[in-house]
């Protein structure tokens, strides 16, 4: 700040190199922005440009051919995936909606709070560990890799996102329309499904579908649980192909091929995870009427 | 005496007929449900769910310690000291991957702490109104690129360049330091804290800006109106007052950079070895249980490769509830305590 | 038909706070009753002590006894049952936001099982017409949502929805002071017709209301009932000092 007792030409100096400093910090921020801002470009800019040209019909409809070998694509490892989320949405979903509702409703002691830290952490274990636990509680089991395994893993990855966003999103809801319901002679359970998740409806979708977007393009808690898979796979109990899996599998091998097929894997991955987060945002949209929460 | 005027005027409409019973359908509803059965049914359905929540955290727990006791017996404290990853002796000492794992999230944490809160400065004090949505709208979306992908382009377009242009360069101007020596193969430690601090820097960005947009505007207006610059009022008003929350955010950015998988396993060289130049290949605990879980042959092999998923755990566990707390105190209604 | 409600001893608390004392009271059948006291007298918490609504606040207590008809409110059947044949209708209107105005009326049918479609539709119009709004809406009952509604016709609504199940008493919490004057003055109408099959219990912060709308007025002090009587015995001519001197405004 200007010390008032100096003279004039001392204040001026001093407040050059403070204009000087201001400028600089400018000048960093907007830097750091786009420093941070590169990559992403990038990334999105490589995908298209590695990727675009070869993600073809013959990509999207054939099984990988053997190593080495020219062509082949990832058909089965787009299925594998989508039967690896599926059974982990419908693992991971009702548990977390379910926890999630319970929290919101009677949450508020003791237990709810355990149950509240409990989920938090949950949220924070590398996705690897979750691996391990998957195979030791459902690989060992079945003594084999397969896709209820990586299924599994996926859901416990799901719950803690969908349990916490489904609790802030029911507490949203007015309590003055449970009134009105009790009010009317409607039990408790009717409730909470026919008014309070119904008016929350789009919020706790939301939630579900950072869930599942958050999982969609996870790799490591599938490397020893789904394992991966050349062929086509729809059993529950054995392993199975996976998108991220086989990305990974292309890029760290030497073919050049292989390397070609990942970046369109990539490529479609990304894809397939932004049109499943924005078309349940414009179902989600539809579906409700005049206001909603 | 009360008010004459309150007496009720006269209203038209039907009028209460005393005695005589107006006739009325029984109530459709005679024969329903009182639902107290599917209340109960509904109580214990949610409430299975929160216990079940609760059992997997244990279950976790049970199955990482009880499966690495085998390897705890073996080596116990030495475990993590042991410089000897040997599969084929069956020896093993994890020291290399708790190395790795340290010194590539050290590393991340350095190069992303000045452009995160950079940004996250930029984003809450700096920018112009309209472009404030965008930009978070584009930080939030280099969090959601899955970690393969990462990996990917780290491995193609990365890796090339440091190999290229940024390796030499550092081998040159400051290889006197000793941490950039070595052939310059652009696999190894550098490439794996690089990606992984682009991985980390949206979490402490967009904890940066919420704890920063937490700060109260009379803080920024009483140092505006001493006679600050803009940046001394973000240093004096705002950053001070964040300052716990930041760290926060960083010790946040560090739980995620610890047990990150794919991107570090592509781009490290998978060398359980302890160098000290960046330029060296090393390994990590993530990356070691990524490469050679699925194939580990043998209990003791593994045991050992549980109880660094043990060890992982339970660091990250540690930093997460730290940076948890930190951003809590900041962040829920306490205003924060300025630091004599 | 509306039936009359038994008060005895009624002692409610919120914890450990006693909230209502030793309330005795009969409300006439077929009769609009008023409640009137001060902000925080009670008056409330004993409408809701009279569906049951009061037990849904964590820790509240209910010790006492009423009678709805000829039935005991506390006597062990479920509080949902009972509220069924009681409607309540809340301070600030609360139509269910994801529904249509159809819907909203045929709540209290529909999520209660009742299926019959072509009954349905008769009662909604029925209820409705009772509440004063069909002409206003009939066009887009099933298009337009509960809350796209002004404030009166949302309050009509809600109304409306309570009529629906075909409740004995009716439950009124101050409906009228979030709303203008025009449709504070509609649904006044309203109550005065719907004496005539319904008991009605409304509580009011406005005393020119309880003397326009019910019969029988009971003052609230401090979880107390102070004094119940005819309206015009109230207004002119009150028993009690402290009844007087909240008419006359000397406080509260």
């Amino acid at each position: 700040m200007p010390d008032p007792t100096a003279p004039v030409a001392a204040r001026l100096e001093i407040s050059l190199w403070r204009r000087t400093a201001d400028h600089l910090a400018t000048l960093f921020a907007v830097s750091t922005v786009i420093i941070v801002l590169a990559p992403l470009v990038a990334i999105f800019a490589y995908l298209v440009i590695k990727g675009v040209g070869s993600v073809n019909w013959a990509f999207l409809t054939q099984t990988p051919k053997p190593p080495g070998e020219v062509g082949g694509g990832m058909a089965n490892a787009i299925a594998g995936s989508v039967l690896i989320l599926t059974i982990g949405s419908l693992l991971g979903v009702p548990l977390g909606i379910g926890a999630g509702i319970y929290l919101a409703e009677f949450g508020r002691n003791r237990f709810g709070d355990t149950v509240r830290f409990v989920s938090d952490v949950l949220n924070g274990v590398p996705s690897i560990v979750i691996g391990i636990v998957a195979y030791a509680l459902v690989v060992l089991r079945q003594k084999h890799f397969s896709a209820l395994a990586g299924g599994v893993a996926l859901a416990i990855m799901m719950v803690p996102t969908i349990t916490r966003t489904t609790e802030e999103m029911l507490l949203l809801v007015p309590n003055t329309l449970r009134e009105a319901a009790y009010g009317l002679g409607i039990p408790r359970w009717r409730t909470m499904f026919s008014i309070t998740l119904r008016t929350a409806t789009s919020g706790v979708i939301t939630g579900v579908m950072l869930a599942f977007a958050r999982v969609a393009g996870e790799t490591a808690p599938l490397l020893f649980t789904a394992f991966g898979n050349q062929y086509w796979n729809w059993r529950l109990d054995q392993p199975t192909a996976a998108l991220p899996l086989q990305i990974f599998t292309y890029a760290i091998s030497p073919y050049d091929d292989w390397h070609r097929q990942a970046w369109a894997g990539a490529l479609v991955l990304i894809v397939l995870i932004v049109s499943a987060v924005a078309a349940v945002r414009f179902v989600v949209r539809r579906g409700t009427l005049g206001g909603v929460v | 005496m009360a008010n004459q005027a309150l007496f009720r005027p006269q209203m038209t409409g039907p009028q209460p007929v005393a005695g005589e019973k107006i006739k009325r359908q029984a109530s459709p509803l005679l024969n329903a449900s009182d639902g107290v059965f599917a209340d109960r049914v509904f109580a214990w359905a949610i409430l299975a769910c929160a216990v079940i929540v609760l059992a997997i955290l244990v279950l976790i727990v049970w199955q990482l310690v009880s499966r690495s006791q085998l390897s705890w017996h073996a080596f116990g404290w030495k475990f993590f000291w042991g410089q000897d990853w040997d599969p084929v002796n069956d020896h093993y000492g994890a020291l290399p991957f708790v190395y790795g794992t340290l010194v590539s999230s050290l590393l991340a944490l350095i190069i992303a702490i000045p452009l995160a809160v950079g940004v996250g400065v930029f984003t809450t004090e700096m920018c112009p109104r309209w472009l404030r949505g965008p930009l978070s709208f584009t930080t939030e979306l280099l969090a959601a690129i899955p970690s393969v992908i990462y990996g990917l382009w780290a491995i193609f377009v990365l890796v090339p360049i440091l190999r290229s242009y940024v390796q030499p360069l550092l081998a040159k101007t400051l290889g006197w330091t000793g941490l950039f020596e070595g052939p310059p193969y652009g696999i190894g430690m550098l490439a794996a804290g690089i990606i992984l601090a682009i991985m980390i820097i949206p979490i402490i960005s967009s904890i940066t800006r919420e704890v920063l947009a937490v700060v109260p505007q009379h803080q920024r207006e009483a140092a505006l109106a001493l006679g600050a610059t803009r940046w001394e009022m973000i240093r004096i008003g705002v950053l001070r007052n964040a300052r716990a929350g930041i760290v926060g955010g960083i010790i946040l950015g560090l739980g995620r950079a610890l047990g990150e998988t794919m991107a570090v396993t592509m781009v490290i060289g998978n060398r359980p070895e302890i160098a000290k130049s960046l330029f060296a290949p090393g390994y990590t605990m993530a990356s070691v249980l990524a490469n050679e879980f699925s194939e580990a042959a043998g209990d003791l092999y593994l045991s050992a490769l549980i109880e660094i998923g043990l060890a992982l755990f339970l660091v990250t566990i540690i930093v997460n509830a730290l940076a948890r707390f930190l951003v809590w105190s900041v962040t829920r209604g306490q205003p924060a305590r300025a630091r004599a | 038909m509306g039936v009359g409600i038994r008060v005895e001893n009624l002692n409610a608390w919120y914890g450990k706070t006693q909230a209502l004392q030793d309330i005795n009271l009969n409300v006439q059948a077929n009769h609009a009753t008023a409640l009137i006291g001060p902000s925080g007298c009670g008056k409330s918490t004993f409408i809701r002590c009279l569906n049951r609504m009061h037990e849904t606040t964590p820790e509240a207590r209910v010790e006492g006894k009423v009678k709805i008809g000829e039935h005991d409110a506390y006597d062990g059947t479920s509080a949902t049952k009972l509220r069924r044949r009681i409607g309540m209708v809340f301070q600030k209107p609360n139509p269910f936001p994801t529904m249509s105005i159809y819907e909203n009326v045929a709540a209290g049918l529909k999520l209660n099982g009742y299926r019959d479609r072509k009954h349905l539709d008769e009662v909604v119009e029925k209820s409705l017409v009772s509440s004063a709004l069909w002409e206003e809406v009939k066009d887009s009952i099933h298009k337009k949502s509960g809350a796209s509604l002004s404030g009166g016709q949302q309050q009509r609504l809600c109304i409306a929805r309570a009529l629906a199940v075909e409740p004995e008493v009716l439950l009124m919490d101050e409906p009228c002071s979030a709303l203008d004057p025009i449709s504070t003055g509609k649904i006044e109408e309203l109550i005065f017709e719907l004496k005539a099959q319904y008991t009605i219990v409304i509580v009011t912060h406005n005393m020119q209301q309880a003397a326009r709308v019910a019969e029988y007025t009971g003052f609230f002090l401090l979880g107390r009932l102070i004094e119940y009587d005819k309206t015009e015995k109230i207004f002119t001519n009150p028993s009690d000092k402290r009844t007087e001197d909240y008419i006359t405004g000397r406080f509260g």
